[in-house]
């Protein structure tokens, strides 16, 4: 299935990240600003912790009354000239998208940034059925030039610098211009302008669909999704079955909540609700409107302690404040949801047999949790997963690679000094004598199977090299 | 219109959550907090003007700002300054209110006008898309974000603020509400009283952008590289 991006083993796309200099150095910076921007907002609204309540209230209502809002969704998407299909798997969903394209015989499908669609591998299904499938983000049409995974989920093609941008241009699109991003740009410009206005097909991802009125929000600075939903006549919407409000009030604080946490933005330059078909008489917008809503594996996170893993609005926020992130960059977890949701979320979508070291990938310092603007407790899903494993008996295995991972990126000074102090608070209350015993509910069946180091006054990088020398016992 | 595959779908995610299947009954709760609400509260309409306009610098956006007599030649100077020949409007009865009509009428000569028209259909994305300006009135004005809401209908359609290479608002400045609160709440007891949305509401902040080149901030992406809001009094 296509979360994962690679048969690498997770060691040396681990080692792989850490040598690529150009990557870690984009990574850091990128984090750096895309965190100062959010904290900068947070500060600026003086009640960021009030916002981040009300987040999460409206995540846990909405997920607590699903079945309820997808139902309300779908009567008023029909009732506004939309067709809904309901997809239990990928391969459904595939199906539905593919049976609309070979009955339109369309040529040239135009696609606005979905998460969801890459998580399914549509482009590879569209492709099958002989149609020409065109990215029309700026970062996932480089990638998909390149034939490249995305690296971070706000801005896919982060590992990759503007003299390969324009190489790549040059080999695939006879670029002739120079390597500055306006130019760039520019020329991205023109050449998806010609797609847009050719598109039998829009295919759109979805960031909240509002179950009052059946609309779609769409979240956008480049303005792509617009070109996408106004200008093909079948539009297309793939949503994963989570990403749903109540009424227009909520959907305006998660949005709110969104941009801010994801750009630091009060809001982005578009953000557009489609409702239904268009109506009579109307030029701009479909005329033939398709809502794929997609289960793959989310169903399986409900009703579970995960839950809240479903909350997530796919900011980017823990992504940004994660040191391990920092330093590995995103192709290291082998999953296109990477950082902190993607080794919560990609081990519950996919079975830990694949992503068993994805949990290990935190030092449970807990800057996820506190970014996270729904207030999803990141770093103890984080935790509970390592219990499980454990539990079942995949822990010496993953412990081995969990050793062999934090040795490769621990040989790098920098990020052990920010750990050892970032951890503390996190894991404080339960440690007794610099060891965690005994933690409550999560950390007991780790904590039963060995006592686990804390990272006390010593760094982590001691704390480290202590526990390779002993062999990994304490 | 159809839907497939429901049934089993929603069933299978009632019994996850361990219960009956709801179907009806299902009440938001009262949030215990209201954060949206305490933003610039019982600030009047000029105060909001001077937030819009502080917001403006940051999403790359001219702002202006005059009354109904001085809107035509604030309107002459933004076309010339964006060479605008081939422009796109609307249709909405506040061109004539405000003067706008008329200004276009005396610049018959340099300007080329086409206002939206639902009968020619197709074609008028085609002109959209040649267009060198294209201008909207603004339903509701956002002055926390600096943004232009646009309930887009027959005589307004998406592509006049997305398609041509540059975009005017212009801003009564009764259409200022502190946030997107205030418009979301409106779209949503509308709703309620069981008016229909319209099927295109778009939220334009400024002119498109984009990051995706090392992190550096590229203005003008698909839509309009450049923008200008001229609030009137
Ligand atoms: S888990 Fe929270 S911080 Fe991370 S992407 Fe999702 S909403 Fe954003």
């Amino acid at each position: 299935m296509s979360i994962k991006i690679g048969e690498v083993p997770y060691k040396e796309r681990i080692q792989k990240g850490i040598k690529d200099d150009f990557m870690r150095q984009a990574v850091s910076s990128a984090q750096g600003r895309f965190r100062t921007g959010r904290i900068t907002q947070a500060e600026e609204l003086g009640n960021w912790e009030d916002w981040r309540d009300l987040g999460e209230e409206i995540r846990t209502h909405t997920l607590e009354n699903l079945d309820y809002y997808l139902q309300q969704l779908s009567e008023q998407v029909s009732r506004r000239g939309g067709h809904v299909f309901f997809a239990e798997t990928a391969e459904e969903a595939n199906q539905y998208v593919k049976d609309i394209i070979l009955k339109k015989q369309a040529k040239k499908v135009v696609k606005a940034k979905s998460m969801v669609t890459e998580e399914i591998g549509l482009n590879k299904a569209l492709e099958e059925v002989g149609a020409e499938v065109v990215e029309s983000d700026l970062g996932e049409w480089i990638l998909q030039l390149d034939e490249d995974p995305p690296s971070h989920i706000v801005t896919p093609a982060l590992h990759k610098n503007k003299q390969q941008i324009r190489e790549t241009f040059a080999k695939k699109k006879g670029y002739t211009g120079s390597d500055t991003p306006e130019e760039l740009a520019a020329f991205a410009r023109e050449q998806l302008r010609q797609d847009f206005l050719a598109a039998d097909v829009g295919v759109t991802g979805c960031n909240f669909a509002i179950a009052e009125s059946g609309s779609i929000t769409l979240v956008t600075n480049e303005g792509n999704a617009e070109m996408v939903t106004a200008l093909p006549d079948t539009v297309i919407t793939v949503m994963g079955m989570e990403r749903i409000v109540p009424t227009w009030e909520e959907m305006e604080v998660l949005v709110s909540l969104l941009t801010r946490a994801a750009v630091g933005q009060k809001l982005t330059s578009y953000i557009t609700a489609l409702t239904g078909a268009r109506l009579d008489e109307e030029v701009d917008g479909p005329e033939e409107f398709h809502l794929v809503v997609v289960d793959n594996g989310r169903s399986k996170i409900l009703g579970t302690e995960f839950q809240s893993a479903l909350h997530c609005i796919r900011c980017a926020a823990c992504i940004n404040a994660c040191p391990v992130y920092r330093h590995i960059g995103g192709h290291a977890y082998n999953s296109i949801y990477p950082g902190p949701i993607g080794a919560v979320i990609t081990p519950l979508l996919e079975g830990y047999e694949d992503h068993k070291e994805l949990p290990y990938a935190s030092t449970l310092c807990a800057a996820c949790t506190e970014a996270c603007p729904v207030k999803i407790p990141l770093h103890e899903h984080l935790i509970r997963h390592r219990q499980i494993i454990v539990e079942k008996n995949m822990a010496p295995t993953a412990e081995k690679l969990m050793m062999k991972g934090f040795a490769a990126w621990g040989s790098n000074p920098s990020i052990y000094n920010m750990s050892a102090k970032m951890a503390k608070p996190a894991l404080g209350p339960w440690t007794k004598d610099g060891m965690i015993e005994n933690g409550p509910g999560p950390l007991k069946a780790w904590t039963d199977v060995r006592d686990f180091y804390a990272p006390q006054g010593q760094s982590f990088r001691s704390w480290f090299k202590q526990r390779q020398k002993d062999g990994g016992s304490k | 219109m159809s839907i497939q595959n429901r049934e089993a779908f929603l069933d299978k995610l009632a019994s996850r959550l361990g219960r009956e299947r709801r179907t009806a009954g299902v009440e938001r709760p009262q949030w215990s907090v209201t954060p949206q609400d305490e933003v610039f509260k019982g600030m009047s309409q000029d105060e909001l003007v001077e937030v819009l306009e502080k917001h403006c610098k940051v999403i790359h956006t001219d702002f202006k700002r005059t009354d109904r007599d001085g809107l035509a030649k604030v309107l002459n100077e933004t076309l010339e300054a964006y060479e605008g020949k081939l422009i796109i409007t609307s249709k909405d009865a506040r061109y004539q209110e405000y003067g706008v009509n008329e200004f276009f009428e005396e610049q018959k000569d340099q300007l080329d006008v086409h206002v939206w028209e639902a009968a020619l259909g197709k074609e008028n994305q085609k002109i959209a898309e040649r267009a060198d300006v294209g201008i909207v009135f603004s339903d509701i004005t956002l002055a926390e974000s600096g943004t232009v809401t646009s309930f887009n209908t027959k005589d307004n359609g998406r592509s006049i603020s997305l398609l041509p290479r540059t975009f005017i608002a212009i801003i009564p400045k009764s259409t200022l509400v502190p946030r997107m609160t205030q418009a979301a709440r409106h779209i949503h007891q509308a709703q309620a009283n069981g008016e229909d949305v319209p099927s295109y509401v778009s939220f334009i902040t400024g002119p498109s952008n984009s990051a995706d080149i090392e992190m550096n901030l590229i203005v003008g992406v698909h839509g309009p590289v450049k923008a200008t809001y001229i609030v009137v009094d």
